[in-house]
């Protein structure tokens, strides 16, 4: 009886998350009236970046989480997109340019999935990462040769347009990495993470798998820089590939949690929101930044935010865990404005963000040791 | 006759270079089973240095040996600090090898940043031998074949160093078994921890090499990472004999582009790969 009950109760939470994402995305877009067409609002303009960033890392995720293949060409996939923006722009509505990168992107993930997907770890990694630079020397030495330009410019569209089509396809890709992490096609996935042998030898065909899941989570990428690309006014092959855009979604995704369904969205939030404020008013040292945290969440948080907050046992652990984080953002606000007070100006949420990262860190080690200890 | 001659010493020249770079590389992957993605940090770094050295007074030969025992405590106190901590962190021999590897891509982005916060992004250089020498028609530098000998024989030398000493056997011995290794009494932490110094330290040597013939500045280091890891996955991983040829193979092949088309060397390199990879996936000389 309880047996039937409990399968039924997954059943309708198996629907329950899917709709609440709907209903959050559709809620969203009511932002699009908190600013014009001509003059979008702030909040408009820093989702642009939040949903792109949620695209990539959520992609990502859904192939490199579990088969363990670390995937280092979200930047060719999104340069690819962006330069379909940028010949076609004038030619195409946003929503078809982005079918139309997709398309492509799938395409050319498929038959660089069908070569290389045979590699196994690091190498499959350095070709992917490789792939990036060859696409943007190849581009750069096409344009200069033979048309004899560096640069483009692209066709500017509204930011509420551009807001509400990566809305859709943010919604698009929650929904597949919802179901796709329940499914048959996400069982052999984790199966190659974990065994690669052993689950060929059951009978899943790895290299099918994969290579449909890294061309299909590279039509989202593709799509997502189609629609990046019309906000950006001028692109150049180093600009389109900036290898920025490979390690962004990787951080995102090992700071939020790998193999996750929150992770990758808390991840991409949370960096979106420093990036933004860092580039902004500590431009120089945004990268410093962004390596010590790279290196902090990989060393001391090696499961990721959800992981290592999965890891407490017992309500009163994951409670002291919020807390904690709490109170080190609440310090961290505290010192904002003081810092504000001194007369230094600082982005708002940088602190606030850094210092709840730090506590989180704290708090999750020292937790796990007592766990360990008792 | 002449373009085929100077292609050649200009080959032997990039090889040199790139074979001591991929040793390096090869070693910190194959012992400590780290693919340093910020190797090319350590070459930029010391390069840099040298170039302050030598605006001190120092010559830039005695700069050389300044900078091999820098990058070795460089390297040497990563391995014993955060690799440390990863390793213990980190569950299986897999996830720490993905996980050293994104861990790299930090240190790169912490590596060149501050580099440049520092010394700024412009090219610098200095003088140093800049008469030329002409042979058969070719025109070449002397900096350039002094910098040719001393990577020559600094190769052979550690290639000896690996075969004949004793802590270059029980690195081989590590690299093959590090649980058998270690049963048989060797320190294998301290071994690894060794070999990613090694392998900076070759980085390094490698970066003041570079710095005597040609002008240097903080974004240098990507171009040359990824030249390591081409030539690494061309000789095979953890091959240092195939890191020697690959480098080689790779210096002519870019000298021969740099005569034809210099903007289209790297996706060259990058066709090299994919063909040797669909080929022989484990590299020229792998296991």
């Amino acid at each position: 009886m309880s047996k039937t009950n409990d399968r039924g109760g997954a059943r309708i939470k198996q629907q329950i998350i899917p709709i609440v994402i709907v209903a959050v995305l559709f809620g969203l877009s009511f932002l699009t009236r908190t600013g014009s067409a001509l003059r979008p609002s702030y909040y408009v303009v820093l989702f642009v970046s939040i949903l792109n960033y949620i695209v990539l890392a959520v992609s990502w995720n859904i192939f490199s989480g579990p088969s363990g293949y670390i995937s280092l060409s979200t930047a060719a996939f999104f340069g690819l997109g962006i330069y379909v923006s940028a010949l076609l722009g004038e030619k195409l509505p946003v929503p078809l340019l982005m079918i139309v990168a997709g398309v492509i992107s799938f395409a050319i993930a498929a038959i660089i999935g069908v070569i290389t997907l045979r590699l196994r770890g690091v190498y499959f990694t350095i070709f992917t990462f490789g792939l990036v630079l060859l696409l943007q020397y190849f581009i750069l030495w096409y344009e200069v040769k033979f048309n004899n330009l560096r640069g483009r410019t692209v066709m500017a569209v509204p930011y509420n347009t551009v807001f509400i089509c990566l809305l859709i396809l943010a919604g698009i890709v929650l929904i597949a990495a919802y179901y796709v992490k329940r499914s048959r096609f996400g069982m052999a996935l984790t199966g190659i993470g974990e065994c690669e042998d052993a689950a060929a030898h059951i009978g899943v065909n790895t290299t099918m798998v994969k290579v449909i899941a890294f061309a299909a989570t590279s039509f989202a990428i593709g799509a997502s820089g189609a629609a990046k690309a019309t906000t950006m006014i001028y692109i150049d092959p180093p600009i389109a590939f900036n290898v920025m855009m490979s390690f962004m979604p990787v951080l995102m995704v090992i700071f939020g949690g790998a193999g996750s369904f929150l992770g990758p969205i808390i991840g991409a939030i949370v960096f979106t929101l420093l990036q933004e404020q860092l580039t902004t008013k500590w431009p120089k040292w945004y990268m410093i930044i962004f390596g010590v945290v790279m290196i902090i969440s990989i060393v001391f948080l090696p499961k990721g935010l959800v992981g290592s907050f999965g890891e407490m046992v017992g309500k009163r652990k994951k409670l002291l865990l919020i807390a904690a984080t709490a109170v080190f953002m609440v310090v961290g606000f505290i010192f904002t404005k003081l810092l504000a007070a001194a007369g230094t100006n600082i982005g708002g949420l940088v602190f606030p963000l850094l210092f709840g990262i730090i506590g989180f860190v704290i708090f999750a080690n020292v937790l796990k040791r007592g766990k360990e200890a008792a | 006759m002449t373009t085929v001659l100077n292609i050649i010493i200009t080959g032997l020249i990039m090889g040199g270079i790139y074979a001591l770079i991929s040793m390096g590389l090869s070693l910190q992957y194959g012992v400590a089973k780290i693919l340093n993605v910020s190797h090319g940090e350590f070459i930029m770094i010391a390069a840099m240095l040298t170039w302050v050295f030598v605006n001190r007074g120092i010559h830039p030969l005695l700069a050389l040996v300044l900078c091999c025992p820098l990058t070795f405590i460089i390297g040497f106190l990563l391995h014993i600090t955060i690799f440390r901590w990863l390793n213990i962190n980190s569950g299986t021999a897999a996830a720490y090898e993905s996980n050293a590897m994104l861990l790299c891509f930090g240190l790169y982005f912490i590596f060149s940043n501050i580099a440049m916060q520092i010394w700024g992004s412009n090219p610098v250089g200095y003088q140093f031998l800049n008469r030329s020498v002409a042979f058969a028609g070719t025109v070449t530098a002397i900096n350039k074949i002094v910098v040719l000998i001393i990577a020559v024989a600094v190769s052979i030398l550690f290639y000896l160093f690996l075969t004949y000493s004793r802590l270059g056997k029980s690195i081989r011995a590590a690299s093959q078994d590090p649980v058998a290794a270690g049963m048989l009494g060797m320190n294998i932490k301290m071994i690894m921890a060794i070999c990613f110094g090694i392998g900076a330290m070759l980085a390094g040597i490698a970066g003041t090499l570079i710095s005597m013939y040609s002008q240097v500045d903080t974004g240098m280091g990507m171009g040359y990472t990824m030249i390591a890891l081409i030539v690494v996955v061309l000789g095979g991983m953890g091959s240092i004999p195939g890191s020697m040829i690959g480098g080689l193979i790779l210096g002519f092949v870019g000298s021969i582009f740099g005569y034809i088309e210099p903007s289209l060397s790297m996706v060259a390199y990058y066709l090299i790969i994919l063909v040797l990879l669909l080929v022989k996936p484990k590299g020229l000389m792998g296991r």
